[in-house]
């Protein structure tokens, strides 16, 4: 399968375009990540409830493609339940592999679902860190 | 299955299939062979030149060369005729919402050090006719205006462009692939035309050939060397079967096409009234001086190729977009924004080109599948 070019896309990615998970927004996110695609100007939002550093709930939209869509909607239950270390770790391969395969110009989008969530994450942690320090 | 993608691919019409089939099966000579089984062919493709040639009323049918694609014809009609010209000058002007394959030779060619000039065009698609005449120097030998274009199906003022151009002594090639068998094309009448380009597929024949007019006495030089066919301007031998269902599909064209465009413009009429009934949706191109079987679209927070596949998956219904998403550059088209849209909303675009296939039960059912897949898409679009 690797050494053939894939034509459209796969059957998982189909799958999560036609049902998506995990879209909206979670109400009073302690995370929001929003980012635009630079390649195609596309723009992607994760938000994220956290507690004892573990996701609890996780909400994408995104305003993009068919693979953007699919990618963010994999992210989303890739990082569910997990520890934000461990969901830092998910790169955009990770998330086109569970995908089976994305055509290599659709990799880009999956940047946008990855990056989306590190954002979020990473909001996440400044926040706490500013709560930390108005505490002290 | 409800098809509206007609300016990507059209369904060979079966009767031109059960005409031209015959050139791959018994009739398979080559028409340059001098025995009767080449003759034949040769026949066989004399007589889709007078069938395109009548199509578009030009008179002597050797004013048609046969090429192997529109893209052919564009680059012989483009780069032939520069080439050909450059001692008389170096300037080329050429639409903005040209066709890749106009573009691209076009910018070959100011590789090869041409001037390259673009001739806006206004938020309707229409050329800006006081710049061309601006742009239009004593350098200009060619220019190049489509005579519809395929994505916002805006028709241009082609009389009045071929005017200004043949006043400035210059050469004018039409980009009439979306428009021929759509609307009437009468070289006699439209005499500011030096050079046409048609498809056999838009048509209704098989790909694998097109055709360029050219105007007797305009000079075009080979940019395919070989064996000389098509008078020394397109060797290679001729896809007979092609040419002769092309063929067909002009003779075809010019007896129904005033009758089908009534009834798919009819179609396309509904069609525009109730997808316009969409919230923040609108009409790309102009809304009079449109193809009669052409409706493209942009709804405002949602990307085109999520709507494509929408339509597709869950509906059965084939449509185009110009979307950044599903361009190999990953840039919105071109024609999108020299209309002046934003890139956001050029994202949202999409195109419904109508055919035979088509009825007006169609219509609503179109509609109602393009409200419920806008609905679901902006449900997740964070705009
Ligand atoms: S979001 Fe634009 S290509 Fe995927």
């Amino acid at each position: 399968m690797e050494d053939r070019p894939q034509i459209g896309y796969s059957k998982r990615v189909m799958d999560h375009f036609m049902n998506p998970r995990n879209v909206g927004e979670v109400e009073d996110a302690d995370g929001v990540g929003l980012v635009g695609n630079p390649v195609c100007g596309d723009l992607m939002q994760v938000t994220i409830k956290v507690e004892d550093d573990v996701i609890t709930d996780i909400k994408f939209k995104t305003f993009g493609c068919g693979s953007a869509i699919a990618t963010a909607s994999m992210v989303t239950e890739l990082a569910m339940g997990k520890h934000l270390d461990e969901a830092l770790t998910i790169t955009r391969q990770d998330v086109a592999n569970e995908l089976e395969g994305l055509p290599p110009v659709k990799m880009h989008c999956s940047n946008l679902a990855a990056d989306a969530l590190h954002e979020a994450i990473e909001d996440y942690q400044k926040k706490k860190k500013k709560e930390a320090e108005v505490a002290a | 299955m409800v098809y509206l993608d007609h300016a990507s691919a059209m369904p060979v019409d079966p009767r031109v299939l059960a005409f031209a089939r015959r050139y791959l099966e018994e009739e398979f000579g080559n028409p340059s062979s001098l025995y009767d089984r080449g003759l034949s062919t040769r026949r066989a493709v004399e007589a889709a030149r007078g069938e395109v040639a009548a199509l578009v009323n030009t008179g002597d049918p050797r004013s048609i060369v046969f090429t192997g694609s529109a893209t052919e014809s564009n680059n012989l009609a483009i780069r032939g005729t520069a080439l050909r010209n450059r001692r008389k000058g170096k300037k080329i002007l050429v639409s903005a919402i040209e066709h890749i394959s106009v573009m691209n030779p076009a910018k070959d060619l100011q590789k090869q050090g041409f001037e390259l000039e673009f001739i806006p065009v206004d938020r309707y698609g229409i050329v800006d006719l006081t710049a061309l005449e601006a742009g239009l120097t004593p350098e200009t030998i060619l220019v190049s205006v489509n005579y519809a274009n395929d994505e916002i199906g805006t028709v241009e003022p082609i009389r009045e462009v071929g005017r200004v151009v043949h006043e400035a002594g210059a050469y004018l090639h039409v980009n009439a692939t979306a428009a021929a068998g759509r609307i009437p094309i009468d070289l006699q009448q439209e005499d500011g035309i030096d050079l046409l380009t048609l498809s056999g597929n838009d048509l209704g024949g098989p790909r694998g050939a097109a055709a360029l007019y050219i105007r007797p006495g305009v000079k075009v030089q080979s940019v395919m060397p070989g064996g000389g066919q098509e008078r020394g301007l397109r060797s290679g031998t001729e896809n007979v079967f092609a040419i002769a269902g092309m063929g067909e599909a002009a003779r075809l064209a010019a007896r129904e096409m005033a009758d089908e465009m009534e009834r798919e413009q009819a179609i396309r009429d509904r069609l525009i009234r109730e997808v316009l009934e969409i919230e923040e949706a609108g009409l790309t191109g102009h809304p009079t001086e449109r193809l009669p079987h052409h409706a493209s679209f942009r709804f405002s927070r949602i990307e085109g190729e999520s709507i494509l596949l929408n339509l597709d998956t869950f509906f059965d219904i084939q449509v185009a977009t110009g979307s950044a998403c599903t361009s190999r550059t990953l840039e919105p088209s071109h024609v999108l924004l020299a209309i002046g849209l934003t890139h956001e909303q050029a994202h949202g675009s999409v195109v419904m080109t109508l055919g035979r296939s088509n009825t007006v039960a169609d219509v609503r059912y179109v509609a109602d599948a393009m409200r419920e897949t806008v609905g679901r898409l902006r449900g997740i679009s964070p705009l």
